[in-house]
C-alpha cells in the first residue's frame, strides 16, 4: 500500500527529461550521419568525374557522322579524322556470336539445375559452375590460347576470342537463369500438370515464358559484361585498322583494342580518338544495362 | 477410354528393403521430355567436361616448364623463361598482387559499408532507389576506361599524395621510396582497384543490411538507443557474414583484374632490386600474363605463364570458395 | 461423360514414410464426394492420387488400386499424363498462367496437346467460361491478361480451364478457402451445376461448404501423430452430419477437436 503511493510520489517529484540524450551520444550519431552521406558523396564522385572526363575529352568525336561510319584505315596517330566503325562492328559481332553459344547453354544448364536435377550430378554441375565464375578472364584467354595456338597451331581469329569469351558468359547466365526460374512459383508447375502436360512442355510453354523477361535481363547485363572485357583480346584479338567481318581468320578491331592501341600516345589527334571510344564504349555497355532493368521492371514474376 | 501409353517413373515400385524412388513422376518416357532433358543434362555436362578440360589443360602445359625450371618458382623474382635454363619464380608477381589488392580492399570495404549503410538506414526513400543504380552504374564502366582515366587523369593528380606519404612515412617498407619515380606506381593501382570493387562491395553490403529483421532494429530502438547505436547493436553484427562475403568477392574481383593494373603500374626492368613498397612498379599476375603475350610461341614459354595462370586461379577460387562458404553458414541460421 | 472411381487399400508414401494407409471407397459419378477432416489428415493427399499429382513430389509413391471405370490408373503401362488429362484439378490458390490472356488460359490444355483449329478452340472457350459462369464477365475482354480479374474470378477462371479439356472427373483443393464468402457462393453454386456432367472430388477444410455442397462425405483423421492417416467414415452427407456412426466422426462434426 504505503510503497505503491510512495514510488508514485517518488517518480511524480521529478519532471521527465524529455529533451534530448546525453552530449556526447547525440554527437557521436550526428558523426555518424555526416560520416555515411559524405562515404556516398565520395564513392559516386569517381563516376561523376569520370564521365564528365570522357565526355569531355571524346565527345566531340562522337558527333561526328564519320565516327559511326568510318574505320581507321589510312588514319594515323597525327591525323585527325576517320572513326570508330570498324571497332564498334568487331565489338557487336563478337558480342552476338559469344550470345549466341553461351546463351543456349547457359540456360540449359540453368533448366537442368532447376528443373530436372536432383542428386550427385547436379551438385557436381553446381560445383562446376562456381569453379567456371571464378576463372580471370586472363586466364580464360590463356587457355584458349594455349589450346588452339600452342597445341593445334591454328592462327588467332576473333572466333577464339568469343569462345574466351563464352568461358567468361556462361557462368553468369547459368546464375542469373537460375534465379529467375526460382521465381517462377511452383503452382504454375502444378497448375499445367494438373491440364496433363507433359513435364518438357510445361517447362518449355509455361515456365520459361514466365521468367522470360528476367532471363534476357541477365542476358544483356552478362553481354554487357563481357563487351567491356578485354583481356582475352590482349592475347587472342590483335588490333587492326579496317573493317572485318570474318570471325575465323585475321584480325578483327574491337573497342577495348583500339583503345589500348593508341594508350601511350601523345599525339592530340590520337589522344581524342581514344577518348571517344572509351565514351563510346561505355555508351555501348549503359544502353545495354538500361535495356536490361527497363525489361525486367516490366516482369511478370 | 484413350489410347495410353509410356511408363512411370513411379510405377517402379520398390522392393521391400531398397531405397525408394527418387524424382518426381511429372515426367514420363516419352520423346519430348527424353529430347528436352536430355539437352538439359547434356548442357550441364558440357559445363563439367569445360571446366575439367580447363584444369587438365593448363596442368599439362604448366608442368613441363615448371619441371624444366631451374630456379625456385616460389621464391625467385627471375622471369627468363626461353632457352635451356629457364628461371622463373612468382614471389614478385605475388606480392604485387596481394598488395595492389589488400590495398584496394582497404578502401572500399570501409566506404562500401558506409555507403551501404547510407543506402539502407539513412537515404530517404526516394533517394535511396537512385543512389542504389548510380553505385551500381560504377560496375558498367570497362576496366580498360579505368585504366586509361586512372593513367591520364587520376594519376598526375595523385603525385603530390604519393610524395608526401614516401617523404613522411618513408620509414615503414610499404611507403618507402623506390627507383619508381612516376605515379604509375601499385599504389595508384590500388586506388582505382578500390574505386572498381566498391560496386560489388556495396552491392551485397545492402542487401544484408536490408535483410536486418525489423524486430531487431526496433528493440534496440526501443531501448533508448540512437540511430548510430542501433546500427551498430543491430544492423552490422547481422551483417557480418555478408560484409565479409562482400570483401572476399571484391578480392577476387581486384586479384584477377588485368587491364588497368597493366596500363598503372610501370615495368621493372629484370633484376630490379625487392622491394616491400607500394610506391614501386612490377606486375601482378595478370598483367604478366598480358604483358607476356608475346612470348608465347613455344610451349615451354607459354608453360611458365600458365604456372603463374594457375596460381592465379587457385587463389581467386579459394577467395570465392570462403565467400560462398560465410554465406551458406548464414543462409543456415536464418532459413 | 462422368465416371466413377474406386479406391482399393491405397497406401501413400513420402519416400520411406507412410502419410495414409488402408483407403477404400467408392466415388460415385455426377456426384459430388467431400472429404473432410483436421489439418494433415491426408485429405488433399488422397485426392492428388486421384491424378497422380502426387508422385510430382520427388519420392511420392503409392501402393495400391485407383480404378477410373474399371482401369487401373496405376498400372504398369499408364502414362500419369494422360490421366491427369482424364482427371482435372483446381488448386486452393487461384492460378492463371500470368503471360497468357484469359482466353489463352481457357484454351491452355487444349493448345498444349496440340489443339490448332482456331474455330474448335474459341468454340471450347466459350463453352467452358460458360459452365464456369464467367462468360458474361469477361467475354468483352477475353485478350486482355488472366491475372487482371478478382480472386473469385480467376477462381472460376481456373475451373474453366480444367473443364475444357473435358475431364471425367474433377478434383477440388479447397477451391474456395483463399476467397471471400460472396465468391465462394458463387463457386458453390457452380460445383452445383458441374455436378450434373462431372464427376467431383472436393477437398474443404470448412464442414458447412461440406454439408451444403456434397452427396456423399468421407471423413478422415490421423490415428495419433505421426502415424498415418486412415479414412474414418464414408457415408451420404445427410448421414454424416446427422448421424455419424463413428465417434469420432461425431467429435469432429460437432466440433470437439480440428
Amino acid at each position: 500500500m504505503t510503497t505503491v503511493t510512495d514510488a508514485a510520489t517518488l517518480s511524480d517529484a521529478r519532471p521527465l527529461d524529455l529533451s534530448g540524450k546525453s552530449g556526447s551520444r547525440a554527437a557521436k550519431n550526428s558523426i555518424a550521419t555526416v560520416v555515411m552521406s559524405l562515404s556516398f558523396a565520395i564513392a559516386v564522385a569517381p563516376l561523376a568525374w569520370i564521365l564528365w572526363t570522357v565526355a569531355v575529352k571524346g565527345g566531340h568525336l562522337l558527333l561526328n557522322a564519320s565516327w559511326w561510319t568510318n574505320s581507321q584505315q589510312g588514319i594515323t596517330a597525327r591525323r585527325v579524322g576517320g572513326g570508330a566503325t570498324h571497332a564498334i562492328q568487331g565489338t557487336l559481332l563478337q558480342g552476338a556470336v559469344t550470345a549466341a553459344i553461351s546463351v543456349p547453354i547457359g540456360v540449359l544448364t540453368a533448366v537442368y539445375l532447376v528443373e530436372y536435377g536432383r542428386g550427385k550430378l547436379a551438385r557436381v554441375v553446381s560445383f562446376m559452375v562456381d569453379i567456371l565464375t571464378g576463372v580471370p578472364s586472363i586466364v580464360a584467354g590463356l587457355f584458349i590460347y594455349s589450346v588452339f595456338m600452342t597445341t593445334f597451331g591454328m592462327q588467332r581469329a576473333a572466333i577464339f576470342v568469343c569462345l574466351a569469351l563464352t568461358l567468361l558468359m556462361i557462368p553468369t547466365i547459368v546464375r542469373s537463369t537460375e534465379e529467375m526460374l526460382k521465381l517462377v512459383p511452383n503452382e504454375l508447375r502444378e497448375a499445367s500438370y494438373a491440364l496433363g502436360v507433359p513435364k518438357w512442355k510445361t517447362i518449355f510453354s509455361i515456365v520459361l515464358p514466365t521468367a522470360f523477361s528476367g532471363i534476357v535481363t541477365g542476358i544483356l547485363l552478362g553481354l554487357a559484361r563481357i563487351m567491356g572485357e578485354t583481356a582475352p583480346l590482349l592475347i587472342l584479338g590483335p588490333y587492326t585498322k579496317a573493317i572485318a567481318s570474318d570471325l575465323f581468320s585475321g584480325n578483327m578491331a574491337t573497342l577495348p583494342t583500339m583503345i589500348n592501341q593508341d594508350r601511350d600516345q601523345a599525339l592530340q589527334p590520337a589522344v581524342d580518338r581514344i577518348w571517344a571510344a572509351s565514351l563510346t564504349l561505355i555508351v555501348l555497355i549503359l544502353i545495354l544495362n538500361l535495356l536490361g532493368r527497363f525489361i525486367s521492371s516490366r516482369s511478370k514474376v | 477410354m484413350q489410347s495410353i501409353t509410356g511408363v512411370s517413373i513411379a510405377d517402379e515400385l520398390p522392393a521391400d528393403g531398397e531405397p525408394p524412388v527418387v524424382g518426381d513422376g511429372a515426367g514420363t518416357g516419352r520423346l519430348g521430355d527424353r529430347l528436352f532433358g536430355g539437352a538439359a543434362v547434356g548442357s550441364g555436362l558440357i559445363v563439367v567436361a569445360l571446366v575439367t578440360l580447363i584444369g587438365v589443360f593448363l596442368l599439362s602445359q604448366a608442368l613441363p616448364a615448371l619441371a624444366k625450371n631451374e630456379a625456385n618458382f616460389f621464391t625467385s623474382t627471375e622471369w627468363a623463361v626461353s632457352g635451356d635454363h629457364p628461371r622463373f619464380g612468382i614471389a614478385r608477381l605475388l606480392w604485387v598482387t596481394v598488395l595492389s589488392s589488400l590495398m584496394a580492399l582497404s578502401i572500399a570495404v570501409p566506404l562500401g559499408v558506409a555507403v551501404a549503410l547510407f543506402l539502407t538506414q539513412y537515404a530517404p526513400r526516394w533517394l535511396a532507389r537512385p543512389a542504389a543504380a548510380t553505385v551500381d552504374l560504377l560496375a558498367a564502366v570497362p576496366s580498360i576506361v579505368f585504366g586509361l582515366w586512372g593513367l591520364r587523369v587520376l594519376g598526375p593528380m595523385t603525385s603530390g599524395l604519393q610524395d608526401f606519404l614516401r617523404n613522411n612515412l618513408g620509414f615503414i617498407p610499404i611507403f618507402s621510396t623506390t627507383s619508381v619515380g612516376s605515379v604509375t606506381t601499385v599504389f595508384l593501382a590500388g586506388l582505382v582497384l578500390s574505386i572498381m570493387i566498391l560496386p560489388i562491395v556495396t552491392a551485397l553490403s545492402r542487401e544484408v543490411f536490408a535483410q536486418t529483421p525489423g524486430t531487431h532494429k526496433e528493440g534496440a530502438l526501443a531501448l533508448g538507443a540512437t540511430k548510430w547505436e542501433m546500427i551498430r547493436t543491430a544492423v552490422l553484427p547481422f551483417g557480418k557474414p555478408g560484409v565479409i562475403s562482400a570483401s572476399m568477392l571484391g578480392l577476387g574481383r581486384a586479384l584477377g583484374e588485368t587491364v588497368a593494373v597493366m596500363m598503372l603500374i610501370s615495368s621493372l626492368p629484370g633484376g630490379a632490386d625487392w622491394s616491400w613498397s607500394l610506391f614501386g612498379g612490377g606486375e601482378t599476375f595478370a598483367s604478366k600474363i598480358a604483358l607476356g603475350a608475346g612470348e608465347f610461341d613455344s610451349p615451354q614459354k607459354t608453360g611458365a605463364y600458365i604456372a603463374a595462370g594457375l596460381v592465379l586461379f587457385i587463389l581467386t577460387f579459394v577467395v570465392n570458395a570462403i565467400a560462398r562458404v560465410v554465406i551458406e553458414r548464414r543462409k543456415a541460421f536464418t532459413e | 461423360m462422368a465416371k466413377r472411381i474406386d479406391v482399393t487399400d491405397l497406401n501413400i508414401f513420402y519416400g520411406n514414410f507412410k502419410a495414409v494407409e488402408g483407403v477404400s471407397m467408392s466415388i460415385p459419378p455426377r456426384a459430388v464426394t467431400a472429404f473432410i477432416g483436421p489439418s494433415g489428415c491426408g485429405k488433399s493427399t488422397v485426392l492428388r492420387t486421384l491424378n497422380r499429382m502426387h508422385e510430382v513430389i520427388p519420392g511420392g509413391r503409392v501402393e495400391g488400386k485407383v480404378l477410373l471405370d474399371g482401369q487401373d490408373l496405376y498400372a504398369g503401362d499408364v502414362d500419369p499424363v494422360a490421366v491427369r488429362r482424364s482427371v482435372g484439378m483446381v488448386f486452393q490458390r487461384p492460378n492463371p498462367f500470368p503471360t497468357m490472356t484469359i482466353r489463352d488460359n481457357v484454351a491452355a490444355g487444349l493448345k498444349l496437346n496440340g489443339v490448332k483449329d482456331k474455330k474448335r478452340l474459341n468454340e471450347v472457350v466459350e463453352k467452358s467460361l460458360r459452365g464456369a459462369n464467367l462468360w458474361n464477365e469477361v467475354k468483352d475482354r477475353l485478350d486482355k491478361p488472366g491475372a487482371g480479374l478478382s480472386g473469385g474470378q480467376q477462381q472460376r477462371l481456373c475451373i474453366a480451364r480444367a473443364i475444357a479439356v473435358e475431364p471425367q472427373v474433377l478434383l477440388m483443393d479447397e477451391p474456395c478457402s483463399a476467397l471471400d464468402p460472396i465468391s465462394t457462393l458463387a463457386i458453390e453454386d457452380l460445383i452445383n451445376e458441374l455436378k450434373q456432367k462431372f464427376t467431383i472430388v472436393i477437398v474443404t477444410h470448412n464442414m458447412q461448404q461440406a454439408a451444403r455442397v456434397s452427396d456423399q462425405t468421407a471423413f478422415f483423421n490421423l490415428a495419433a501423430t505421426g502415424k498415418p492417416g486412415k479414412l474414418i467414415e464414408l457415408d451420404s452427407t445427410s448421414q454424416i452430419f446427422n448421424n455419424p456412426s463413428v465417434k469420432a466422426t461425431e467429435d469432429y462434426i460437432s466440433g470437439r477437436f480440428g
